[in-house]
């Protein structure tokens, strides 16, 4: 199956174009199609999967979720360059050996990924309790940068200290890197908490994350993708544009809509409803993103 | 931070010792200290009922961990230490209900863990 003929047939609510000068919702299958520029490449984006959750009423398909995503990606016939998990990867425990369990299952299952280069980062359930140590033991640094196709990545942690914050640290790490590019290089932060205080009043933010937003401001083309949220979510400070990815094990109420951030029943009639991953097609010559939102399968 | 709140006063204190002094002799509005707990996954009491426009001082403390008290609404977040009481002084401007939350994460249920201010007219 052609990778634009799954979407297609995976019923997505349309494509996204993203770019530094705003955000405009699209019909599927649109501008992305015929993609043969070197200058442009494609990446599957999955997040919060929180390997290790129990909870029927919320999923009844925990153990399946993430490798009916996993397959789902493998079925592309056009493979992305790269996948990356947004944090998350597994659901807290307090028990340390418990921790490196799930992390050890989630990495296996992740193994059977075809693509061949798969990126990881944490999320507070993964690193916040032991400041990212059994995360550092399966899947390495918590923040670290790479680039691809002309694109700068930059993957930054704001949730190994506790406290949400980037820290002064690693902001001296971020102003060094930024300092080598040139104001128009295309620019990718993957991260795993909004940047902006999205929603503080349910921890939706990261504390010191102006300054993260700050150093970022300028350059022209900035794109920051996140997870955190369990939901789809757009939002520009400025000329950068954030974009929240769905979770693959359960999705949260929009910001501020109930008063508790509890996870959304699982509806029966409607399987896996709000849980998904995305495609992010980049043109590095136009420094802009496509996202298309998958859905996950049935089967 | 909201322009209109006024935070007279946020100090660290030893547990025991935290005592309202705020108003004596002063002539302004006494106070309304109001206590609260926070221990894994909870605050008590989870609710806190003041009036718009009266001063009010919460003393916030720790029963085991380290935990956040963040209350957005108004501009309000501190730390809360075991062993030590935090005073958080300010005068509610708007009436309504406000989350407040633990912004420190703190274990399997900190997600869970938060509250709810209420200011009366």
């Amino acid at each position: 199956m052609h990778r634009r003929d799954f979407i297609k047939l995976a019923g997505l609510g349309g494509v996204v174009f993203a770019s530094g000068l705003g955000v405009k919702v699209l019909g599927a299958g649109g501008p992305s199609d015929g993609r043969t520029s070197p200058d442009e490449f494609y990446f599957v984006q999955l997040s919060d999967t929180h390997w290790g959750f129990d909870g029927p009423s919320i999923n009844p398909d925990s153990q399946g979720t993430l490798k009916k995503a996993v397959a789902a990606v493998n079925t592309l016939d056009e493979q992305p360059d790269f996948v990356v998990f947004t944090g998350d990867l597994t659901h807290i425990t307090e028990d340390r050996q418990a921790r490196r369990d799930r992390m050890a299952q989630f990495h296996d299952i992740a193994g059977a990924l075809k693509a061949k280069t798969v990126r990881f980062m944490a999320g507070e359930h993964d690193a916040s309790l032991d400041r990212g140590e059994a995360y550092q033991e399966f899947f390495g640094e918590l923040n670290y940068t790479f680039d691809h196709k002309g694109v700068h990545f930059v993957v930054i942690d704001n949730v190994s200290d506790p406290s949400a914050l980037v820290g002064e640290a690693q902001l001296k790490w971020l102003q060094s890197d930024l300092g080598r590019l040139k104001k128009d290089a295309p620019i990718v932060v993957l991260t795993h908490r909004p940047l902006f205080d999205l929603y503080p009043q349910w921890d939706w933010t990261t504390r010191d994350g102006t300054a993260v937003i700050n150093a970022l401001m300028p350059y022209k083309n900035v794109t920051v993708f996140y997870g955190h949220i369990h939901q789809e979510h757009h939002f520009m400070t400025g000329h950068i544009a954030h974009h929240a990815a769905k979770s693959l094990m359960f999705p949260l109420p929009a910001p501020g809509s109930t008063p508790k951030r509890a996870p959304l029943p699982w509806d029966a009639s409607a399987p896996y409803k709000g849980l998904g991953f995305r495609d992010v097609e980049a043109d590095v010559r136009k420094a802009r993103f496509e996202i298309a939102e998958l859905a996950v399968s049935k089967t | 931070m909201n322009s209109f709140l006024r935070i007279a006063l946020v100090a660290f204190l030893t547990a025991g010792l935290a005592v309202s002094t705020a108003g004596i002799g002063s002539g302004a509005p006494k106070e309304k200290v109001i206590k609260l707990t926070a221990k894994k996954f909870e605050y008590s009491p989870a609710e806190i009922t003041v009036k718009k426009g009266e001063p009010v001082v919460i003393e916030v403390s720790s029963e085991d961990v380290k935990h956040g008290f963040t209350l957005p609404d108004f501009g309000i977040r501190t730390d809360i230490k075991p062993g030590s009481v935090n005073r958080i002084s300010f005068t509610p401007d708007k009436a309504g209900r406000f989350a407040f939350a633990c912004d420190v994460f703190c274990g399997a249920g900190h997600e869970e863990m938060s509250g709810t201010l209420i200011v009366t007219e």
